[in-house]
Parts: C-alpha cells; structure tokens; sequence
C-alpha cells in the first residue's frame, strides 16, 4: 500500500484568529434556535414503547383466569440482584386446577432491587412472568416499592396463551384413564 | 410629583436612587438568569423551564399558560428559593471574609449602574439632555475603576473558602482580569481621542460619545461623520473591547474562574442559596453595565439608526415636546439595544467551548494587547491628521 503523505497546511491568518469559526458556530446555534424541540413532554406526551421493551416484571393469568405462575422459584433462584421471593404453596385438592398442583402463596419482587434485566421472564417454563411496559413506577415508602402478588397480577393482567398445556394434560389425563 | 423629588435632601434622594438600583438589578438578574437558560434550552431544542405557575394565574386565558411556557414563574420560584433555603456557612472557611465575598462582589456592580446614562431627553431648547443616575463627567472612567473592583470578590471568595478548587478559580480569574483589562481600556482610547478633539473641552462622559454618534447626514461631507456609529469608524477597537468584554465579565469562553469541568464550580464551589445568588446577580450586573457601555460607544446609544438621531425621530414622529414620551422612547431604544447585545453574549456562551487557561493568557497578552495598541496608533495618527 502506498504511503500518502498528507500535507498539513499552516492555518490560513482568518482561521487563526478564530472569528469565522465562532460565525459559523453562531449560524448554527441560530439555526437550532428556530427549529422545533426535539425532546419530549414527558407527563402529557409518552413515548411510543418499541415491541419487546422490558418494563416492570409482572405476574400474569392465562386466558381462562388460571394463574400461571408454579412456584418453581426458578425465577428466584436466576434473579441475578435476588430481588424476587415467592413462598410456594399447593393448590387445594378440590380446586378446578388442582392437577396443576402448585402455585406461589405469596410472591414479592421488590423493585427497588430489580434490574430489569429479563433474566425471570426468560427462565420461566410457564411463561408466567413477563416483563410489560410499565417504566414509571414511584412510591413514598420502601414498602410500597415491592410488588406483593396481588400487585404483580393487576400490572400482568391477563396475556394470550397459545399452548394452555395444563389443560392438554389433564385432558390427555382423563382420556388416558388418570394412571399416575 | 418631580419637583417634590428634587426637593428632598440630598441623601434621601441618593437612597432612593440606591433602592431603585437594587430593586431593578435583582429582578434583572433573575430574569436575565431565566432568559439564559430559555436560550439553552431553545439552542439545544429543549423548551426549558415552562412548568411553575401559581394555580390562580392558571386560570387566565392565553396570557397564563404563555407566562408558563416562558418560564416567567420559574423566576420568582427561583428567588423565593435562593432566599430562603439554608444558607450552610462550611466549617472551614474565613467566616468574616467568606460573607464579605459576596458582599462585595454587588458593590461595584450596584455602583457602575449609576453612572451608565440610558436615555436622553429633548428639552424645551432642543438640547438633548442624558438620562442618569449620576451623569459624572468621568463617566467612562468611573466604570472601568469600579467595576474592576469586582475581581477581589472574587479573590476573597476563592482565599476564603479554603479550598483548592475556589482558589485556584480565585487565582486564575484575577490573572484572567488583569490581562483583558489592558486591551479593555486601550480599546476605548480611539475613542475618547476622537470625540475630545482639539479646541473642546476634555470629557469621558459616556453620554458625550454618544452625542457625537448623533448627526444628522449631511451629504458626502466630513460633517457627515457625526452620524456613523464608532463601531463603524473603529470595527478593529469594537471587536477587542468586545473580547475584552466577555473575558472581563467572566463570561464564556473565558469563564475559567468557574470552569466547572476542571474545577467544581470555581470561586463559588463552597457558596449555597443567597450569597450563591449574589455572585450570580453581580456577574449579570457586570453584563448589563458591559453590554450599556458598548451600546454608548459603539452602538450610538439611543439613536435609533445611522444618521438619524432620537432628536431627528422625535421631531419625525412629531414628540419632541413631549420630554417624557421622547425620555420613554430613548430608554426603550437603549433597552432594545442591550438586550440585544446581552443574547449574543448568551448565544456565544452556548455556541463555543471554552478556552484553554494558556490560551487566554496568550490571546490577552500576545494577540490583543498588540493589536489593541496598533489600534490606538493607528487611529492616533489618522486622528491627527483629521483633524488638525
Ligand atoms: S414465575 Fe415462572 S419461573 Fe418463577 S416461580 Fe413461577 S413458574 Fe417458576
Ligand atoms: S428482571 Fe431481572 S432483576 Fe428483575 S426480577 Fe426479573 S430476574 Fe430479577
């Protein structure tokens, strides 16, 4: 490869003294001075959230108002600041899904903690946790700031489910003749 | 009502004189403040502060969200602020020097603004009469001796606070002040030397330059030279007194007495709430007196154009009997023009870096001072040849 050498022109006596720079610099504040703003109001204008954002880690229900979540505290255990603590617990026997078996009896995220990074969305077998588009989340107390079970529900709601395997099984179950 | 006033005792005249001063330098500076970050933001495309509104204004049509957008209630929340929040006295410092700073620092600023004429009169006899808190006829003069008392505020602060970053700040803005000072002061001589010609009594008065900036146009004569503004005749000695002018008022980009990216916040890094708030009105004070004296010597103070005097207006537009109304008109003109100058001096401060510390010292003494004293000979001789 050929080596060309740059010639470093000295700087002509106008640049040196700095004054067109400064013009030109000014022309282009002035410019800006009359262009619209390009921030955004936030409380009245609210960004348009891209597919895929990672807001606040809710709980949700699948479409028949079953509650996902297992308790497998696989989540727990990934949360990387341990910012969840779920306290397992069992479906009663005569529940409509008790074949589901468990369910968390409490479960708490607290979110002066969380991360936001995805982490427990991505490890749930159940697709039970999911992190939503809630970014603005405030509070007076520390205790306000961690999400109890009820909490998470209201902020999940309720989101498509396209393979509802519990009751896949438990009609494959009661075909089968219930043999376990 | 005015001859009630001329009637009072001298001193009580010169209090009120005083109270008026400080009642409309705060609120300058807090507007001036406010307008500072507006232009910001506007430069940056932010809308700035445009959130506080008292909830009774609210109620206002039009005019209330307007006042909100523009920020104006920021001001007063932002007074009421500086004024009342903890005002924490660091353990550290010079307690009798660290409260004199501040104090000091308004002193020279409060007193310059007297003697800068903002308008002018046409009286009975046609003769154009400045308007001044204290018209002295070494105007100029006394400006420059006062307002270069400012920098031992700043000195005393940046000693007293006991620090090393205020006292570096201290250190480099009484060098910075120095330096410009030469080239601030040499710049004006041209001037003084064209208006105190020969055969005429001798005068720094302010109000004077502008007078001679006051001719009508005469046809392509020499006589014609009365009208056209110094900045015109002296663009060379314009532009270093305006270089001078932002070093002197500590203004970017020769702020290196606050330099917050290498030195915290400067002279002022250990001041809070009130006293922070001084330095802050003091340095706007030292901007509005700066851009009122360019205005007087170059920019043909209140007359409104190039060869057309407030007189020659005044008569156009048929007020010249009117004092009040024509006084009105000259101030508003005056304003006009300062104001101007005082959103180039915030336009610059968002559009360029600062300096380097060993730049400044190198443009004072090596580019300006030269130049500003080639200047001085050059109009020194073409001056003499004029007008011999
Ligand atoms: S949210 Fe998912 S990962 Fe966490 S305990 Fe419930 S089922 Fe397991
Ligand atoms: S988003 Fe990350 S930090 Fe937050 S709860 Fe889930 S795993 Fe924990």
């Amino acid at each position: 490869m050929a080596i060309v050498p740059l010639e470093r022109k000295p700087l002509t006596l106008a640049e040196r003294s700095y004054l067109p720079g400064i013009v030109g610099g000014l022309k282009t504040t002035l410019k800006h001075l009359f262009q619209p703003n390009v921030t955004m109001e936030y409380p009245e204008q609210r960004p348009a959230l891209p597919p895929g954002y990672r807001g606040a880690p809710t709980l949700v229900k699948d479409p028949h108002g079953r509650e996902k979540c297992v308790s497998c505290q696989l989540c727990e255990f990934v949360c990387p600041p341990k910012a969840i603590r779920i306290t397992p617990g069992e479906i009663p026997a005569d529940a409509p899904t008790a074949h589901v078996e468990k369910a968390p009896k409490e479960f708490e995220i607290d979110m002066l903690r969380c991360i936001y990074c995805g982490l427990c969305q991505e490890v749930c077998p159940e697709e039970a946790i999911w992190l939503q588009n809630q970014f603005s989340l405030t509070g007076y107390t520390r205790e306000e700031m961690v999400h109890n079970k009820q909490r998470l529900y209201e902020l999940g709601g309720t989101l498509p489910d396209p393979h509802l395997k519990w009751d896949k099984k438990l009609a494959a179950e009661v075909a089968g003749g219930a043999s376990h | 009502m005015v001859d009630f006033y001329f009637n009072l005792h001298p001193i009580v005249q010169g209090l009120l004189k005083g109270l008026a001063v400080i009642l409309v330098i705060f609120p300058i500076g807090g507007i001036c403040s406010m307008a500072e970050r507006k232009v910001s933001a506007w430069i940056q495309g932010r809308p700035g502060p445009n959130r506080a509104i008292p909830f009774w204004f609210a109620w206002v049509p039009v005019i209330g969200p307007l006042l909100q957008r523009l920020g104006i209630f920021h001001v007063m929340a932002d007074g009421g602020k500086m004024l009342f929040k903890e005002d924490a006295l660091p353990g550290h410092v010079n307690k009798f020097y660290f409260v004199l700073a501040p104090i000091l620092a308004m002193v020279p600023a409060l007193t310059t603004v007297t003697t800068v004429p903002f308008g002018a009169y046409v009286d009975g006899a046609g003769k154009v009469i400045p308007l001044a808190l204290a018209n002295v006829d070494i105007g100029l003069l006394a400006v420059f001796a006062v307002s270069s008392l400012g920098v031992y505020s700043i000195i005393l602060a940046g000693w007293a606070s006991n620090s090393k970053y205020p006292f570096l700040g201290g250190v480099r803005a009484s060098a910075q002040l120095i330096s410009y000072e030469l080239s601030l002061t040499l710049s004006v001589v041209p001037v003084f030397l064209w208006i105190n010609a020969p055969g005429t009594p001798g005068t720094l008065s302010l109000a004077r330059a502008v007078e001679f900036q006051s001719g009508d146009w005469q046809g392509l004569t020499m006589a014609s030279w009365g009208g056209v503004w110094f900045i015109f005749l002296m663009p060379v000695a314009a532009l270093i007194f305006m270089v001078s002018l932002f070093a002197e008022t500590n203004r970017h980009p020769f702020d290196m007495a606050e330099g917050e990216a290498d030195l915290v916040g400067g002279f002022h890094t250990e001041y809070g709430a009130f006293k922070w708030g001084l330095f802050f009105v003091a340095e706007y004070a030292h901007m509005l007196i700066g851009s009122g004296v360019f205005t007087l010597l170059f920019l043909g103070g209140w007359n409104p154009l190039p060869w057309v005097p407030i007189a020659t207006l005044a008569s156009w537009l048929h007020i010249a009997h009117l004092p009040i109304v024509v006084g009105l008109l000259s101030i508003a003109i005056f304003l006009a023009k300062v104001i101007a100058l005082i959103f180039f001096f915030m336009w610059v401060r968002w559009t360029i870096p600062r300096f380097r510390y060993d730049q400044i010292m190198k443009l004072g003494w090596q580019k300006l001072l030269p130049l500003a004293i080639a200047n001085l000979l050059f109009y020194a001789v073409a001056i003499a040849v004029i007008q011999k």
